[in-house]
């Protein structure tokens, strides 16, 4: 007979600034595997964790956003080399979601996609404009602030990671709800982030319940825009929408059709977090 | 007279391990050349022989192609832009991680300066493949239309000057949109291109996908005669360049060119003087002036001419000339003895044409190849140096007393790759930009290069681009 080892649990804690905080609110809740089995106990999320989400994003956007892009994408691709390494622990997780291991393998891809763009986003959307005078005119795309995000639910890893590498590959930080119901992945992937050189604060992960949470982002004055790819109540996306109208945010709206998040993605999630800055310059 | 005296900081030369001999890289392998013929690559610095390198014939090429085509056809054509991606950011990788060596390995092979292979050379061509990579699986968003194809098997020569980057330049792209490659690097620095090679099977690159053969210029001929080359990219000499666009017509290859320069760089008399000294001394000096787009001809408003120069040959006075290996050295050795005898015909043409010389004072090393520091004053538009490709450290000054005049002169030449601008007025800036024929316009700054950006000239500099999202171009149907 040999002795069975007993294991080191991990405790799945938010992801707020770079560090790995409690809920301020103490409060935490049951993650269970499809089957029922108990998982962890994940942090209940507060309108006070959203704040300080914020503030965190807020505080990192100048350097972020200031990074050259070269610099962000081989983030990003460090981002992708990381969560190859960690691969079967992913793999694990979003078993227990009831999840295919191909959506890790998708997740690691759509990293190494998102990186690739970096320094070309600017070539694809900008242009030198030929106004009829004597002027310079180029048309920039700068990142658009920060972002508040909802995952969608499943899939858990794909699916987040699919709404927020195209916020920051641009230079936005954002502020993220994972996946309710699966948001295991979502904390792994934290980890996996804070040690791929991306600055503490570029991406926010909170857990917990989207309905509570997202209200306090949805109407939050320093938030830019709001991406509401993973809510399924139409009523609530409806809220949140006239919520971030008060600000005038960006809003990403549900998708109509259910998406296929294993497709290739395609450029209109980085277009929809950027503005376009015109730049006149007198020439002669 | 030296204020400070320096110590010499050499870098070592115990990360690099030198073969005796290497072979042609042919479908994943080294292997020897078909008749056995084999060349020297040395030490521009010293003169020593670094290694023995094969000199690959028509037959050699022809081996080379059908790798290539083979690689074309069954993997590299096929596979999805995604995976292409992958291997394209591995290599970026192992260039990054193997940096010291390279940049070693360059300065030992070329004679330039440890700090620029190290600080510019090594990283840029890491650069160059992790933007091109990107690209890979994206080639729908450049604006070449729906699905842009590869053309097939490209024919690739490079020149001496950034043996490295001249090599990621060719290569990032072409794999990017699905090409393959055999790629012929100079006849004097083969050797980062051979250790490239084996960059390729540490990334387990497909067989084939990318070829090294080794020569001189008949090799490269081969190369650009041989019949199942879909696409033809060179970067060397305008006589050259000339060759091969003869060479092809009539047939379907395609071509694109990167050629000589002979650059103006323009400075009006509001440009901050301190700035745009370095700026001219970086625009000649770097490289030891070995560089396509050098400001080879300094166009200086009459009304700070002097001052200007007197600024200029005092801090031309502070550069440091010899071993490439110190990582003090600015200026480091002419490539080759061919390019020394060049550089000192042209610069005895100069004075024999009525041009003032001037060199710092500065001991030379007494082995290897070395050319001081140059710069001619009252020099007229019909001389030799002011129409003529140096590529070496030889500045030519000119004056002039309007913008126009500025333009005109600038624009008096058949080449069309560089030029520079140095002024305080943003607007004076973009109008003289307007009116210069070339394709890379700096101002108030010199010699800045980047993955994103197009470069590749006007005129007899050449023509197609090479960097940035036009960079594709050349290598899509």
């Amino acid at each position: 007979m040999h002795e069975v080892r007993v294991a080191v649990r991990k405790t799945y804690k938010l992801y707020i600034g770079g560090a790995f905080p409690r809920s301020e609110s103490g409060r935490t809740y049951q993650v269970t595997s499809t089957d029922g089995a108990f998982l962890a106990n994940a942090a209940l999320g507060s309108r006070k964790d959203a704040r300080d989400a914020v503030i965190a994003a807020r505080k990192a956007f100048p350097g972020w956003s200031g990074a050259t892009a070269y610099n962000r994408g081989q983030i990003l691709y460090r981002v992708a080399e990381m969560l190859e390494a960690r691969r079967a622990q992913f793999e694990a997780e979003v078993a227990a979601a009831g999840e295919s291991p191909d959506t890790v393998t998708e997740s690691i891809d759509r990293w190494v996609w998102y990186a690739g763009w970096a320094d070309k986003i600017a070539q694809v959307c900008g242009a030198a404009n030929p106004v009829a005078g004597p002027y310079f005119n180029l048309s920039v795309p700068e990142p658009t602030g920060v972002v508040a995000v909802i995952a969608p639910s499943t899939p858990s890893l794909l699916g987040l990671v699919s709404v927020v590498a195209p916020a920051i590959v641009a230079g936005n930080t954002v502020v993220v709800i994972a996946s309710e119901r699966h948001p295991l992945p979502a904390i792994t992937l934290a980890e996996v982030l804070a040690t791929s050189d991306l600055p503490g604060g570029v991406v926010n992960v909170l857990t917990g319940r989207p309905a509570e949470i997202a209200p306090w982002l949805a109407t939050h004055a320093d938030v830019n825009a709001l991406d509401l790819s993973g809510v399924v109540d139409p009523q609530l996306a409806t809220d949140l929408e006239r919520d971030a109208a008060g600000t005038l945010k960006r809003v990403i709206r549900p998708a109509a059709t259910p998406v296929d998040w294993a497709a290739e993605p395609g450029f209109d999630r980085i277009r929809a977090l950027l503005e376009t800055k015109t730049v006149w310059h007198p020439r002669g | 007279m030296n204020m400070f005296e320096y110590a010499p900081a050499p870098e070592s030369r115990s990360v690099v391990s030198l073969q005796s001999s290497y072979g042609l890289f042919i479908d994943g392998e080294f292997v020897d050349p078909r008749d056995g013929g084999t060349m020297k690559t040395i030490s521009p610095a010293t003169e020593e022989t670094l290694a023995e390198v094969a000199v690959a014939t028509e037959a050699d090429v022809d081996i080379a192609v059908a790798a290539a085509r083979r690689a074309y056809d069954t993997v590299w054509g096929p596979m999805p832009g995604r995976d292409r991606a992958k291997y394209l950011f591995r290599i970026a990788r192992l260039i990054q991680e193997r940096s010291r060596e390279l940049a070693v390995l360059e300065t030992l092979d070329n004679g330039k300066p440890i700090r620029e292979s190290r600080d510019v050379d090594v990283p840029l061509a890491a650069a160059h493949f992790f933007y091109y990579a990107g690209w890979a699986d994206k080639l729908a968003h450049a604006g070449f239309g729906a699905d842009p194809r590869p053309l097939g098997v490209v024919g690739q020569v490079i020149p001496w000057n950034f043996p490295l980057l001249m090599l990621a330049w060719k290569i990032a792209p072409a794999l990017a949109t699905g090409n393959t490659v055999v790629l012929k690097p100079a006849e004097t620095t083969p050797l980062t291109a051979l250790l490239f090679a084996d960059i390729c099977r540490q990334a387990d690159l497909p067989a084939g996908v990318v070829n090294i053969v080794t020569g001189a210029g008949e090799t490269g001929a081969a190369l650009v005669r041989h019949p199942e080359i879909d696409k033809i990219a060179f970067t060397g000499s305008t006589a050259v360049g000339r060759n091969i666009a003869q060479a092809i017509a009539g047939t379907r290859k395609r071509l694109t060119l990167e050629l000589g320069g002979k650059a103006a760089n323009i400075v009006f008399d509001d440009a901050p003087i301190d700035q745009a000294v370095e700026g001219i001394v970086n625009g000649i000096f770097f490289n030891q002036g070995h560089v396509c787009c050098a400001g080879s001809r300094l166009l200086v408003q009459e009304s700070i001419a002097d001052e200007l120069l007197d600024a200029l040959k005092r801090r031309v006075s502070q550069l440091r000339v010899g071993d490439p290996l110190d990582k003090n050295t600015d200026v480091g050795a002419i490539n080759s003895a061919e390019q020394l005898a060049r550089i000192s015909e042209l610069s005895s043409a100069g004075e024999a044409e009525g041009a003032t010389r001037w060199s710092p004072a500065c001991e030379l090393p007494s082995q290897g190849f070395w050319f001081a520091p140059t710069i001619f004053t009252g020099v007229s538009q019909a001389h030799r140096i002011a129409r003529e490709e140096v590529f070496g450290p030889v500045l030519s000054v000119l004056t002039f007393r309007t913008p126009a005049e500025a333009i005109e002169k600038a624009n008096n030449t058949q080449y069309g790759l560089s030029a520079g601008i140095w002024t305080e007025k943003g607007s004076r800036i973009l109008a003289v930009a307007d009116k210069l024929r070339a394709g890379v316009v700096w101002a108030n700054t010199f010699n800045k290069f980047d993955p994103t950006s197009p470069f590749g000239g006007y005129k007899e500099s050449g023509y197609g681009r090479e960097g940035g999202r036009h960079g594709l171009e050349a290598y899509c149907a």
